[in-house]
């Protein structure tokens, strides 16, 4: 009999199967993927889940006799009551033969759990950043450097000690370089000898050829370098253009009297969705969050979704205190920004024309993306006049591509607003399809 | 009293590589002295619980070739084990030589005990010794088998497209189940051979190659064949389909028809597996418990070891009735344990109605005698024809409803008296006659000369017909796999009626 441990092979033997299982249900899971975000809390967007799907895709049909129908017979364990020749009404299942649960006979959905990667994977599979930020990607404009080597040339502060050193030690090496502790022995031995010497019995000729040989080595000693130039070896350094990875998000929310939680909830979505594909895309997101009404100020994650102030609006105050944070600390040579904006549209009539010319001559030039998402209540959307905010706002969209607005009224719009302004250009949408 | 003769092997849960050894020689002396198993040689590995999910999703081999089904049902345990609907089983076997038992590293020492003698002895004497195991498998060369199946898909996938194969895999498992051989006609597969067989035919294949035999003129035509010749030619009527589709399907290229061949060669190796599943965890249930049993009075495992021992055992012999929501049909450990323990009693201690049932053996002693005789000759079917006792049908209470299309109701056709013993008996003993519960669908014609159409029959016993939607996708396959039209004829088997057709045709490939 043999033991083996095979707990270190390596698990996820499926995982190929599996990835091949999703690839086949793409389509149906993705879908699942989008409907089962619409219950979740906001924290929750980017966490693992349960999926079900329609098993008609992935049905694995066979030759198989229908579950109803013909002349039937089955043995069952457990009679308590019944006697022979009894009569029993047909279970309401349809199903003539008893239960059928397990055998995947009545169960038209298929239910799995995704992790939280081939949640994400799935979720933003199709979608990119617009043409514009990857120009800004793969920029030139900041370089890391790389070790590449080593080289005969350099800077001390380069020196690779060790493979000097090694470099050196084969020459000794090679070129019969005597070493200390050989020439450390003929010293001995010619010390030993001359102190015979003055005891009178003396060896000369040893001596005199000891003396000989320590000339010899010494010499060569001298000949052959400890280390030799030819040894020396530096640290090569490469530079490498290094893709700008960073990226901030500004979240813009509108949070005067008139905006509802609902509205609140819209924008929220929003937000979080946008946050969660630009962690995808960059190695760094940082995600500033700008709250006004008459007033704007800068404000943590909590009092951004929570707070409950009231007052007026001016949606100019918003963007002048973005650019005051970019001009602080997001230099826009470095960082990729992305505003997200989102109100219900109603701002004080004068503040219009500052907002639009702030946004065109100041935010928009150093932006990547600007969206406009303007929320409405869920119900009886279509009554809904233009709002000023976005009757002055829609001038911009035909000059600036980086520029969108969308309206949204309920959850289920938030996703397709998102892919339509993320969506990989030129690749078709399954969802328009 | 008993009498002890060890000092117990374990205390406690936690197991070394040490204590499994021993455990090992420990059952192993009753296993083979006192059972007088014979198994082949063992080998145990030891795996994670991630790896045993892995496992259980190829059909419990080691090495499979890749198909996205065995993700389903790969992400369909994980999700019932982890959500704790469903924990894993305690050992995976496999029918090799060596035998190889996986065990879970999560498992107590006395699970290890438990699963050790259940499966690689247990289960172990039970490949090696059932005739059907003995007639349709091959134990030596499924490893090797499995390993070139693997390497040759994965190949092909290079070759012609893991689309192309997918699609091929998709459409030979769909007839899986009509891919086997019922009945002994040609000799056990020499699945090492076979493999090598293979890769000989394919380098000479590849050598021979030459574009110009495409443009050779084909001869006259031959001659028309008579219908009843032509059948016979081709081996016809057919029940195995995927075999059929291999000699004959005129479309497939030869690595199509290898693919074929390695799935219904595989299907051939489960087959026994089906047929006796009643029988194979029943013998594996009974060894565990009579080495467990003797393992205790003897001393080599302690009482509250034994406790937990029989607490495991008692859920897996577990029967729920009808009534139970946790109803879902026999469970064969409980079917198959209940009556070789009922064959020993009988054959040890009989009472006046089973010397009359069971005349040849009733009070004979020897009971394990018989177990061994049963367990290497029968199959789930004739082994519930045979053996299941009127007390065993008393014990379960168990009682035969019938179902009949003419009638609005269900009604109750035999319960557990002496009228109805044979009856129930008879009836349970068809429910696992795999032959019987799977249609019996054949090849009969295909007009080769022509429009090619592959022409199929069912014939439909008491009524109850072909699934609609499935066979409308597996016909499907069936005519993408041959190229040309399929018909399949439902006909009544007793009067030939023709019930139902479905015709698919074949659909053009991207």
């Amino acid at each position: 009999m043999y033991i083996i441990d095979r707990r270190l092979n390596p698990a996820g033997k499926s995982l190929v199967n599996r990835q091949r299982f999703l690839r086949r249900a793409k389509a149906a899971v993705q879908q699942a993927v989008r409907d089962s975000l619409k219950d979740r809390s906001i924290k929750d967007l980017d966490r693992e889940g349960q999926i079900s799907i329609p098993r008609g895709g992935i049905s694995e049909p066979t030759l198989r006799r229908a579950s109803h129908g013909g002349d039937r017979e089955r043995i069952f364990p457990g009679n308590r009551d019944y006697l022979e020749g009894d009569r029993i009404a047909r279970p309401s299942g349809g199903s003539g033969s008893g239960s059928q649960a397990g055998s995947g006979d009545g169960e038209d959905q298929f239910n799995f759990v995704l992790s939280r990667e081939e949640f994400l994977e799935l979720f933003l599979d199709d979608l990119e950043l617009p043409d514009l930020a990857k120009r800004k990607l793969t920029g030139e404009d900041s370089s890391t450097l790389r070790r590449a080597g080593y080289t005969t040339v350099g800077s001390p502060a380069n020196l690779s000690v060790q493979r000097t050193m090694q470099k050196a030690m084969s020459r000794r090496l090679a070129l019969r370089r005597p070493s200390s502790g050989e020439l450390a022995r003929i010293e001995e031995e010619i010390a030993q000898l001359e102190a015979r010497d003055l005891l009178g019995n003396s060896d000369t000729k040893r001596l005199e050829e000891l003396r000989k040989e320590r000339e010899r080595l010494l010499r060569r000693r001298a000949l052959i370098s400890y280390i030799d130039p030819v040894d020396l070896r530096y640290r090569r350094f490469e530079t490498v253009p290094k893709p700008i990875s960073q990226a901030v998000m500004f979240c813009l929310m509108d949070v005067s009297g008139s905006m509802t939680e609902h509205m609140k909830d819209l924008a929220k979505r929003f937000f979080a969705l946008l946050h969660l594909f630009l962690t995808r895309c960059y190695q760094h997101v940082d995600v500033v969050f700008i709250h006004h009404t008459d007033r704007a100020a800068e404000v943590d994650e909590q009092t951004f979704f929570h707070s409950t102030v009231s007052g007026g609006t001016l949606v100019s105050s918003a963007l002048e205190e973005l650019l005051a944070v970019v001009a602080e600390r997001y230099r826009p040579e470095d960082w990729n920004i992305y505003v997200a904006q989102a109100s219900d549209g109603d701002n004080m009539r004068h503040d219009n024309l500052k907002t639009v010319s702030l946004l065109k001559d100041e935010i928009l030039p150093i932006t990547q993306y600007f969206a406009y998402i303007e929320v409405g209540p869920e119900e009886q959307p279509m009554t809904r006049t233009e709002s000023d905010l976005w009757a002055a706002y829609e001038g911009l969209t035909a000059a600036h591509r980086h520029f969108a607005m969308r309206k949204v009224n309920h959850r289920r719009e938030i996703y397709p607003v998102l892919r339509e302004l993320f969506r990989k250009r030129g690749a078709l949408d399954p969802l328009d399809a | 009293m008993l009498e002890r003769v060890s000092l117990p092997l374990f205390k406690g849960s936690d197991w070394d590589f040490a204590l499994i050894q021993r455990i090992y020689d420990a059952v192993e002396s009753i296993a083979l002295g006192d059972l007088k198993l014979e198994v082949y040689p063992n080998q145990i590995e030891i795996i994670s619980a991630e790896q045993m999910l892995d496992a259980y999703s190829s059909t419990g081999m080691p090495l499979f070739y890749k198909h996205w089904s065995f993700g389903k049902q790969f992400a369909a345990n994980e999700m019932l084990y982890r959500k704790g609907l469903r924990g894993l089983a305690y050992e995976l076997v496999i029918n090799s030589a060596p035998c190889i038992s996986y065990i879970m590293q999560e498992n107590s020492a006395t699970l290890q005990t438990l699963v050790i003698a259940h499966a690689a002895f247990g289960h172990n004497h039970f490949f090696r010794n059932n005739y059907a195991f003995r007639q349709w498998t091959d134990a030596e060369g499924i490893l090797d088998y499995l390993e070139f199946a693997k390497s040759f898909i994965a190949s092909c996938e290079e070759r012609y497209g893991q689309q192309a194969v997918e699609r091929l895999l998709d459409g030979a498992h769909a007839l899986m189940h009509q891919g086997v051989h019922r009945h002994p006609r040609v000799r056990a597969r020499d699945l090492k051979a076979e493999a090598a067989r293979e890769v000989q035919r394919q380098a000479y294949r590849d050598q021979i190659y030459d574009d110009l035999w495409r443009t050779l003129p084909t001869g006259p035509k031959a001659p028309e064949v008579k219908a009843d010749e032509r059948r016979k030619a081709l081996n016809l009527p057919q029940e195995n389909i995927l075999y059929f589709l291999e000699k004959t399907g005129p479309r497939l290229e030869p690595w199509q028809r290898e693919i074929l061949r390695i799935v219904r060669l595989i299907a051939q190796y489960f087959y026994p597996q089906r047929q006796t599943k009643v029988m194979n965890e029943g013998c594996a249930t009974w060894c565990h418990y009579q080495i467990m049993t003797k393992l205790h009075e003897r001393g080599f495992i302690t009482d509250g070891s034994f406790l937990e021992f029989l607490q495991s055992h008692t859920n897996v012999v577990y029967q729920p009735s009808y009534d139970s929501p946790h109803f879902n049909g026999f469970n064969p450990y409980a079917l198959g344990f209940g009556i070789m323990e009922d064959i020993v009693r009988i054959s040890e201690t009989p009472t006046d109605e089973d010397r009359e049932w069971f005349p040849d053996f009733a009070g004979k002693g020897d009971g394990i005698g018989v177990l061994k005789d049963v367990w290497a000759n029968y199959r789930d079917e004739s082994f519930i024809a045979q053996f299941l006792s009127p007390r065993m049908i008393r014990h379960w209470r168990l009682f035969r409803v019938t179902d009949k299309q003419s009638e609005s109701k269900l009604s109750v056709a035999a319960i557990h008296d002496e009228r109805g013993y044979r009856r129930i008996r008879r009836a349970l003993a068809r429910e696992y006659d795999v032959g019987r519960q799977e249609p019996d669908i054949q090849i009969v014609d295909v007009d080769l000369a022509g429009d090619r159409a592959l022409v199929l029959e069912h014939l439909v016993a008491d009524g109850m017909l072909l699934d609609e939607n499935d066979t409308k996708m597996v016909l499907q396959n069936l005519a993408n796999l041959w190229g040309y039209e399929v018909r399949l004829s439902e006909l009544n088997a007793a009067d030939r009626k023709l019930l139902k057709t479905h015709i698919r045709q074949p659909q053009l490939q991207a």
